[in-house]
């Protein structure tokens, strides 16, 4: 279970987060919807502990990541993936080097079962026949999947996507869709997805909660959210220009 | 008037103090990486092949560069020196000082002020790009720590690359001062070679090989360290890989004049 309690974070003068509460229970699938910039990728790396709060407790089941570091830090990190927006691929490393990447550094596996679940990994994500390409040579597209096989390549028990779905063809989009809820249903992973593809938000979630001025203002089912009274869930999930929310973000 | 001369006055002090205390921020983040990074570098895992890699890139390509400098600066002294030296009949020692000037100063100098503008530049372009791209984060949610994957490697590779191309050259200027001094001044080989290595002493080479290795620290903590810290985009880059070959020259500078000053005081 993560329970996020009372995070903030402030850059400079900007309050990006402002006592936000949230708990994720353990096989749950709850995506995070808000604006551009809102604060939901930071929301993500204090999960993760690559950013540390200014106030407030991130308990990754009891144990407070951001208090952690060193081995203990790195122990609890191998229990995540995380699949960022870029996709953030290594690009002094093969596609098969930047895939096996966990592999390689943290355990002894053979070259040959390296590979096979390498493939294994770019096969749930559609690809196949560029193990040994640089990630300058595919499209963005395809380096976003490849992220997402470096993600899930330690069987990890928490996968963090940032925008999974942006960036790649509505097809590949709902391609990965199907792998998130695949990864759910079968392996009963805990993911948290931060996006603002609302149709992606209905399809993988379990829940879905609304980042607004750094804090969660509504939390519920996909139903739930679909048939909100708050107006400003409401604006954002209608994606509508007039409302509440103020368009100078 | 006065009130507005006051208020100009202090809002210039204000300035002065933000940099100020900008600088020490600076300084202890500084101090902070290098603590971060003298753990990692008797922290496991010891990335030897990724070393030899950083070593041939940061090293072994600066070798035409470093050749070229060294010879043209060798050749330069010798000229230079070779307009007094004649006056007085003493071309010979044109040999002396090449190679003294080169080994106590100029060859530490020049090899890190080289390795600085083209090696260090790279680093901190590299790691800036990774930053900014998201990749030092992966490494962290990899579980893997960002120095010892990515700095300690560079910092072995720098450390041995700078001191050996040092003395290489401090070699290769000495060949520079002879083509002068024997081709053109017409001093014997034998004489040109017994005056260089004569006035020679152990502590010589010692000295210089101390200072490019502190040059060669410098070099690795204010490359890597400006790249971690590269803000967003292209330009966020270019700032840091400018800031780093600043930073790094002025430094190398500074602490060779500490360093001469240093041994001058200790070696009386």
């Amino acid at each position: 279970m993560i329970e996020i309690i009372n995070l903030c974070k402030n850059f400079g003068k900007k309050e990006v987060l402002k006592n936000l509460n949230l708990t994720i229970k353990s096989g749950e699938t709850t995506v995070i919807i808000g604006r551009s910039g809102c604060g939901k990728s930071v929301l993500l790396k204090h999960i993760i502990g690559i950013l540390k709060p200014d106030s407030g407790q991130v308990l990754i089941d009891g144990k407070d990541i951001s208090k952690m570091y060193g081995k203990e830090l790195n122990d609890i990190r191998m229990k995540f993936g995380m699949l960022f927006q870029g996709a953030a691929l290594f690009d002094s490393l093969t596609v098969w080097e930047n895939v096996a990447f966990g592999m390689i550094e943290h355990t002894a596996t053979q070259k040959d079962a390296m590979l096979a679940r390498v493939r294994e990994c770019l096969g749930l994500v559609g690809l196949g026949g560029i193990e040994n390409l640089k990630p300058a040579e595919l499209s963005g597209g395809m380096k976003k999947r490849v992220g997402l096989a470096r993600a899930i390549s330690m069987k990890p028990e928490i996968v963090l996507y940032d925008e999974p779905t942006t960036g790649v063809d509505p097809i590949m989009g709902d391609a990965i869709n199907d792998l998130i809820k695949e990864l759910h249903d079968k392996l009963k992973v805990t993911s948290i997805a931060v996006t603002h593809d609302m149709k992606s938000a209905y399809k993988i979630a379990n829940r879905i909660a609304m980042l607004y001025e750094g804090k969660i203002i509504e939390i519920g089912t996909p139903q739930e959210i679909k048939s909100t009274k708050n107006p400003v869930v409401k604006q954002f999930i209608h994606g509508e220009a007039e409302g509440p929310i103020a368009k100078d973000h | 008037m006065i009130q507005r001369l006051l208020s100009n006055i202090q809002r210039k002090l204000a300035a002065l103090g933000a940099k100020g205390v900008e600088f020490v921020c600076y300084m202890g983040s500084i101090a902070i990486f290098m603590g971060d990074i003298a753990y990692a570098l008797v922290h496991p895992p010891f990335r030897i092949r990724e070393t030899i890699r950083q070593t041939a890139q940061i090293g072994a390509n600066s070798i035409p560069i470093v050749s070229l400098i060294s010879l043209f600066v060798g050749i330069v002294i010798a000229l230079q020196s070779a307009y007094q030296m004649q006056k007085m009949s003493a071309e010979m020692y044109i040999a002396s000082l090449v190679a003294l000037s080169m080994i106590r100063e100029l060859g530490p100098v020049l090899t890190a002020l080289v390795v600085a503008g083209r090696s260090g530049a790279a680093i901190t372009a590299e790691i800036g790009t990774m930053k900014v791209t998201e990749q030092i984060d992966a490494l962290e949610t990899l579980a893997t720590n960002p120095i010892n994957y990515l700095v300690v490697p560079r910092f072995w590779a720098l450390l041995v690359s700078v001191v050996v191309l040092t003395v290489y050259a401090d070699f290769i200027s000495m060949v520079g001062g002879y083509i002068v001094g024997v081709h053109k001044l017409h001093i014997s080989h034998h004489m040109y070679v017994k005056m260089t290595f004569d006035p020679l002493a152990q502590s010589d080479l010692r000295n210089g090989l101390y200072k490019s290795v502190v040059f060669a620290i410098i070099i690795c903590v204010i490359s890597c360290f400006e790249g971690m810290r590269a803000e967003e985009g292209a330009e966020g880059v270019g700032k840091a890989t400018t800031s780093s070959v600043v930073r790094s020259f002025i430094l190398i500078i500074a602490a060779d004049c500490l360093l001469t000053a240093l041994m001058y005081f200790i070696g009386r």
